[in-house]
């Protein structure tokens, strides 16, 4: 059925017919016709954030942690540049977007109008694809069609740039559920054929290990689901990236914990040692693999993947599934029920041996103290602290990341927000922001650094107005510690701008924001303190003092394979001589 | 160096060991925008564009037809024709190359300049080549050429020393031999 109403109307209509309840965003004068829709309705709650960075990132929050497309809506010109970073963000780590910014009236589109800038050509690199609406009668198909390309296939960010005389004029609104788009079709289904080689694969297989990625997560639950299945009737070793941390949880058996570069000694050498990996939405990244021609010399790879271009990118593999993960993962449980497959569970055995060897290691293992808060004791301590609530984690960029994904354990998928492709500091307050807004009676806490928490610090304003109990726990060393870690390794010690000279008192700081603020630097009262905030029903900055110079262990040296990782020697005081294991090639890496 | 070369595309598009040229076809959704997707997809992940033709083929359905001469290693190319094909409005993308026994073309108008015997050697090898003149003055020719990219070049060069003044290429079109169609 369709309906006459202006373009700003057809906005927010379209956003109610996908099921957008909430959507964030900034006003100015190219969207002020869309805000003044939004003025007249009540479905659609518009949250009001500080920076258009800020409503990308929450957009970001509010999509991973409820496998919804997450909306962002900003003004032309600067509110559009504003939010590139979280466009570009949402790229590299797939999650599906809409954006819709504002733009100058058509007739003024290129005569560098206040506040324009060519928008789709800013955005063509950073999102999945974008669209200039020119006349009205494109708009409610390209308000569809967004929503249908962020969250097929592969997800990702979606910009609509909308002229403000589009905004303002009359046209026909009707939707369509059943879109079928011209171009853009993704292969959900993997091949039955490769399918059943890649079982029996499996079955042939004595060091095998599952290599799983965020993929699995924007599968969606029942993907998890299915892996955890796969896993329990293999019996094989799994693994994850960054990205897929809850997909399997970490309290199985079969965990080995994150692998790459910060991950466990465990999983990086079953890597390492395995005849068959499994990558299941998993994308070979380089903080992954290590040095590529070292990278599991002996094994035979098969990879599931939605994204064609994924597989062979990095690495050359011996399968490869193009599908999405939750579909070729239920086909290979029954391929393996009705043929009745089994493992080889002599070698299994033995494999297993040899990993329990690994993790006998104990890679993440630390000199705790009693004088000095240890910043992988707070985050084991909010973890214990946490568990048993309905938790969801953000974080921020940097050594705190690596920390809370080493020492706090996901049980489910979508708890757990931090920005793994572009790595970008800052996005981990906004995150909880826009996760909070999902599960309002939920525990959110953004575990950040002293330094990435001021590059989006203003969102605390955001987190005041609208009652959002986020609480902030920030790892203080005074450094932006992987900065200051490479530097130590690398550049002889010389820490070049990376003391964070001048921080502002953050108690005193979360009280001008109209939220509490609580700092602890004793082990002791550490635990008092996280319950504190814990209990506290409104926002919270946490100053939690941690050592200053702790290094992020274990670790694989740029330009190193998994088997040449570094363990933190507990015996020696005076650290590690890394500077000399890593060799000009590798300094030259990132 | 090597070990790397032969598992990453990346590394080995920059080692120039194992190079092809491939020509790709690529049909798209005549939509603005969508010649500069391609064009920053070559840019941005550092792919190499030898050539590029563009042109609308079917009006009704809006449909244009891309021709991109590019170099790399084989699991370079491959990796080039997934990426283009994660772009929203790209349809169909085909690797002539690899479907084998592709035509190619490129028309060329070239202005050779010169007087006396120059002149008459300039006109001489343009009839050798099949060349029509779609211009001429007292002191000078422009000669049309049709031909593979080969032969185009192979013309020029003989025209330089004879007073070569400017050339105009169009670019490669390309299409598969036999009755299938992309």
């Amino acid at each position: 059925m369709s309906k006459k109403m202006t373009g700003a109307e057809m906005v927010i209509e379209a956003l109610k017919d996908q099921g957008v309840d909430t959507i964030f965003g900034y006003p100015g004068g190219a969207v002020l016709p869309i805000y003044d829709a939004l003025f007249q309705q009540n479905f659609v709650q518009h949250v009001l954030v500080r920076h258009e960075q800020g409503a990308a990132h929450a957009a970001e929050g509010y999509a991973r942690s409820t496998g919804k497309v997450g909306v962002l809506l900003v003004t032309s010109g600067p509110g559009a540049t504003n939010a590139v970073t979280g466009l570009t963000d949402a790229l590299l780590d797939s999650i599906p977007l809409v954006c819709i910014t504002g733009q100058v009236p058509t007739h003024l589109i290129g005569s560098d109008a206040f506040q324009e800038c060519d928008t789709v050509g800013i955005t063509r690199h950073c999102t999945k694809h974008n669209y200039l609406v020119r006349s009205i009668e494109d708009l409610p198909r390209i308000l569809h069609e967004a929503f249908y390309v962020a969250r097929s296939g592969r997800p990702g960010p979606v910009v609509i740039d909308l002229p403000k005389d589009v905004q303002f004029s009359t046209g026909e609104y009707s939707f369509n559920e059943n879109i079928q788009h011209r171009t853009y079709q993704p292969r959900m289904k993997g091949e039955a054929a490769l399918i059943q080689r890649a079982v029996e694969m499996m079955a042939a297989a004595k060091k095998p290990v599952f290599y799983t990625g965020g993929g699995v997560i924007n599968s969606g639950p029942a993907a998890s689901e299915l892996l955890r299945e796969l896993v329990a009737l293999t019996n094989f070793p799994v693994t994850s990236t960054l990205m897929g941390l809850g997909a399997y949880p970490a309290s199985g058996p079969n965990w080995l914990g994150m692998l790459g570069m910060h991950g466990t000694y465990e999983a990086n050498h079953t890597m390492h040692d395995c005849d068959l990996m499994i990558a299941v939405g998993s994308r070979f990244d380089d903080r992954i693999t290590g040095r590529l021609d070292a990278f599991s010399p002996n094994s035979k790879k098969i990879h599931i993947d939605i994204d064609p271009s994924s597989i062979n990118k990095n690495v050359k593999v011996d399968l490869g599934i193009i599908g999405d993960c939750g579909h070729v993962l239920e086909n290979m449980i029954g391929l393996w029920r009705s043929g009745a497959k089994k493992s080889d569970a002599t070698a299994l055995g033995e494999w297993w041996e040899q990993i329990d060897e690994w993790r006998a290691r104990k890679s993440l293992a630390y000199k705790n103290s009693k004088e000095v808060i240890k910043p992988q004791y707070a985050v084991q301590r909010l973890y214990e602290l946490t568990k048993d609530r309905n938790t969801y984690i953000t974080t921020e960029v940097g050594q705190h990341q690596m920390w809370a994904a080493q020492f706090y354990h996901f049980e489910e998928p979508n708890r757990w927000m931090t920005s793994g492709g572009l790595g970008t500091m800052g996005y981990g307050l906004p995150a909880a922001i826009g996760v909070q807004m999902a599960h309002p009676d939920a525990l959110v806490i953004d575990i950040a650094g002293e330094a990435s928490i001021l590059m989006n610090m203003q969102e605390m304003s955001t987190a005041t107005q609208y009652r959002l109990p986020v609480k902030i726990f920030i790892l203080n060393n005074e450094y932006m510690g992987m900065v200051r870690q490479w530097q130590e390794l690398l550049h002889g010690a010389r820490y070049s701008s990376s003391y964070s000279e001048a921080l502002p008192d953050f108690v005193k700081l979360a009280e001008a924001y109209g939220g509490k603020g609580i700092r602890c630097d004793d082990p002791a009262k550490l635990d008092a303190a996280i319950m504190e905030m814990i209990d506290y029903p409104g926002p919270v900055i946490f100053d939690c003092r941690v050592a200053k110079e702790e290094n992020c262990f274990p670790m694989i040296p740029s330009g190193k394979a998994h088997n040449e990782m570094i363990l933190l020697d507990l015996s020696d005081d005076a650290g590690l001589e890394i500077g000399s294991i890593i060799d000009e090639k590798g300094k030259m890496l990132v | 160096m090597n070990a790397i070369a032969a598992l990453s595309p990346y590394s080995s598009s920059m080692g120039k060991s194992n190079t092809e040229r491939h020509t790709l076809s690529v049909l798209v959704d005549n939509e603005p925008g969508v010649l500069a997707r391609v064009v920053g997809l070559f840019s941005g992940r550092g792919y190499n564009i030898e050539s590029l033709t563009v042109a609308e083929v079917a009006h009704a359905e809006r449909w244009s037809r891309i021709t991109i001469v590019t170099t790399g290693s084989p699991e370079a190319i491959q990796q080039i024709s997934h990426q283009l094909e994660r772009i929203v409005p790209i349809h169909k993308v085909t690797d002539l190359t690899v479907r084998g026994r592709a035509i190619e073309r490129e028309l060329a108008m070239i202005k050779v300049r010169g007087k006396g015997e120059n002149r008459v050697e300039a006109l001489r090898l343009a009839e050798a080549f099949k060349a029509k003149v779609i211009d001429a003055t007292l002191e000078s020719f422009i000669f049309e050429l049709t031909g593979a990219p080969a032969k185009i070049d192979d013309f020029v060069e003989l025209m330089r020393p004879l007073g070569l003044a400017e050339l105009s290429r169009t670019g490669v079109a390309a299409i598969a031999r036999g009755a299938e169609a992309v």
